[in-house]
């Protein structure tokens, strides 16, 4: 299992990443292992605008659906359209290829209150006792 | 929850191999293992897998009265099936609602019934209510069934060998390879759907040659305590396939019996369904008397108000059960009952209950994913053509 330590995350498993003005987002390696074969991949128009923690699309895998949200809130700067054609790629590169959407934060700080990859790592470990 | 869960004999083993496990039908089961659900379905219809389906339930019928017994509980000819042959069959109540749907295999000395996991406890109870006399009196079915019956009910002997009993399927157009190894003979004596005893690493075993797969293979069943071993066995046996031989769980168990269009209970079939709706009119042999015949006739000739479709998303969507079906129009028309990702045609599709006018192949539906239509065109059946060894 990777916890990308280049990249903050939340608790529902969104990871996010500065690039510039703008903040990469795609799900953790963890989120992708633990949703098996992912087949579709629904994201948001460019140019919408987001609240930190509103739903921006959802990943379906073979057997389940899960809401993607907001790791902080913006305009939707960019999507990865090639996810709709070849979803598995979240399986394949969660951190690389796989990211799904670029946003424009409204407030920067947001980003700095998202769990480091040694703190999201610690909370994964919660979830497995359960 | 877990503990509440019953585990079979491999538990362990599938624990130990990476499986996901997850609930079903009361059972704790792998529902994939680390390859993952659509290359275990690949392997399956590629080389070969082996799945542990140990859930589903076995019942014994014996006795004076057990041909004609079955014959009237069962959709499909019972007197006319040679020994060391099964059948399809649905189990019907007098209004012609699906309790089940089964594989009955015919033995010389008595019928094995493989009924789902789901309905083991009320398949026991329906059984045993009808040989009293008690359910489905045979009077209501417009007819006496054929050969002996005795008054009041059926002479018959019913056993529940669900709990102590475990099963395999060994699937693929390499799983007859991989069984004649582990069985140290030929399997071309065991023809389609044919049933045979046989040993395995020392155990006895029932062999079928039948599956849920749309793909050649066979299906093992055999004491619980003989499990671990006749799996080992089963799985050096495959040693020489490019992977081995995968063990396959049953989200892929589920697409591969999508694709051929196979239906699973609870989904396509249930007690307010009848076979008529859902296409499975070529499992009743209408000519005899059983229970459920008089409705079903009656649904022939006045019509079914819902009809099973099997649909091709046109717009990009994952489906779900319980999806909404619309008209292009917008009415409101049917349900979801099977949301899958095929992964032979890498495609997005689904079975639908909708009103009969749009239940015919081209018609096109809208489907309600999250709040928005999508649009879907109904296609024909079966998406995957059966692929067996003559």
């Amino acid at each position: 299992m990777n916890f990308d330590d280049s990249v903050k995350y939340q608790k529902s498993h969104e990871w996010a990443r500065k690039d510039g003005d703008l903040v990469v987002v795609g799900i953790s390696d963890y989120a992708q292992d633990s949703l098996g074969d992912v087949v579709f991949v629904e994201l948001p128009e460019v140019g919408a605008t987001l609240k930190q923690g509103e739903s921006f699309g959802v990943v379906e895998s073979v057997k389940s659906a899960s809401d993607l949200f907001m790791p902080v809130g913006g305009e939707i700067a960019e999507v990865n359209d090639s996810l709709s054609d070849t979803p598995e790629t979240v399986n394949e590169s969660p951190f690389g290829d796989g990211w799904m959407i670029k946003i424009k934060p409204t407030d920067v700080s947001e980003y700095d209150s998202l769990m480091s990859a040694a703190d999201y790592e610690e909370y994964t470990k919660t979830l497995e006792e359960e | 929850m877990a503990e509440d869960l019953r585990q079979t004999a491999l538990y362990s083993w599938h624990r130990n191999h990476g499986a996901r496990m997850g609930p079903f039908a009361g059972w704790d089961m792998p529902l994939q293992y680390e390859t993952g659900a659509i290359a275990e379905h690949r392997a399956v219809r590629e080389q070969a897998g082996i799945f542990d389906i140990s859930h589903m339930g076995q019942v014994e019928v014996s006795g004076p009265d057990a041909v004609s017994f079955l014959d009237y509980t069962l959709t499909n000819d019972i007197l006319g099936l040679p020994e060391g042959l099964s059948t399809y069959c649905l189990m019907c109540r007098p209004d012609g609602g699906v309790l089940d749907d089964v594989f009955v295999y015919r033995l010389p000395d008595r019928f094995y019934v493989v009924v789902n996991a789901g309905n083991i406890d009320k398949d026991e109870a329906w059984l045993r209510a009808v040989a009293a006399g008690e359910a489905a009196p045979v009077d209501s079915a417009g007819g006496s069934p054929g050969g002996g019956r005795s008054a009041g009910g059926f002479d018959v002997r019913i056993t529940n060998k669900s709990w102590d009993t475990s099963m395999f399927a060994l699937q693929g157009p390499q799983a007859l390879e991989v069984f004649e190894r582990a069985a140290g003979h030929g399997a071309a004596d065991i023809e389609r759907f044919a049933i045979r005893e046989d040993r395995i690493a020392g155990a006895d075993c029932l062999v079928s040659r039948t599956g849920y797969t749309g793909e050649d293979g066979v299906e093992i069943y055999m004491d619980n305590g003989a499990a671990a071993g006749v799996w080992e066995a089963l799985r050096d046996a495959g040693s020489f396939l490019p992977d081995g031989l995968l063990p396959i769980g049953l989200a892929a168990r589920d697409s591969l019996r999508f694709e051929p269009g196979f239906a699973l209970y609870g989904h396509e079939l249930d007690e307010d369904t009848t076979p008529i709706e859902a296409r499975l009119k070529w499992a009743c042999e209408l000519e005899r008397p059983f229970a459920g015949r008089d409705a079903l006739l009656a649904q022939i000739e006045s019509g079914v108000s819902k009809k099973l479709a099997t649909i091709r998303m046109i717009d990009r969507a994952m489906l779900r059960e319980g999806y909404e079906v619309r008209s292009p129009e917008g009415t409101s028309i049917g349900r979801v009952v099977t949301g899958m990702y095929s992964p032979t045609l890498e495609w997005y599709y689904g079975n639908v209950f909708v009103t009969p006018a749009y239940a015919k192949t081209g018609a096109e539906l809208d489907i309600v994913v999250r709040g928005r239509t999508r649009r879907a065109e109904v296609v024909k059946r079966p998406l995957y053509r059966p692929a067996y060894r003559s």
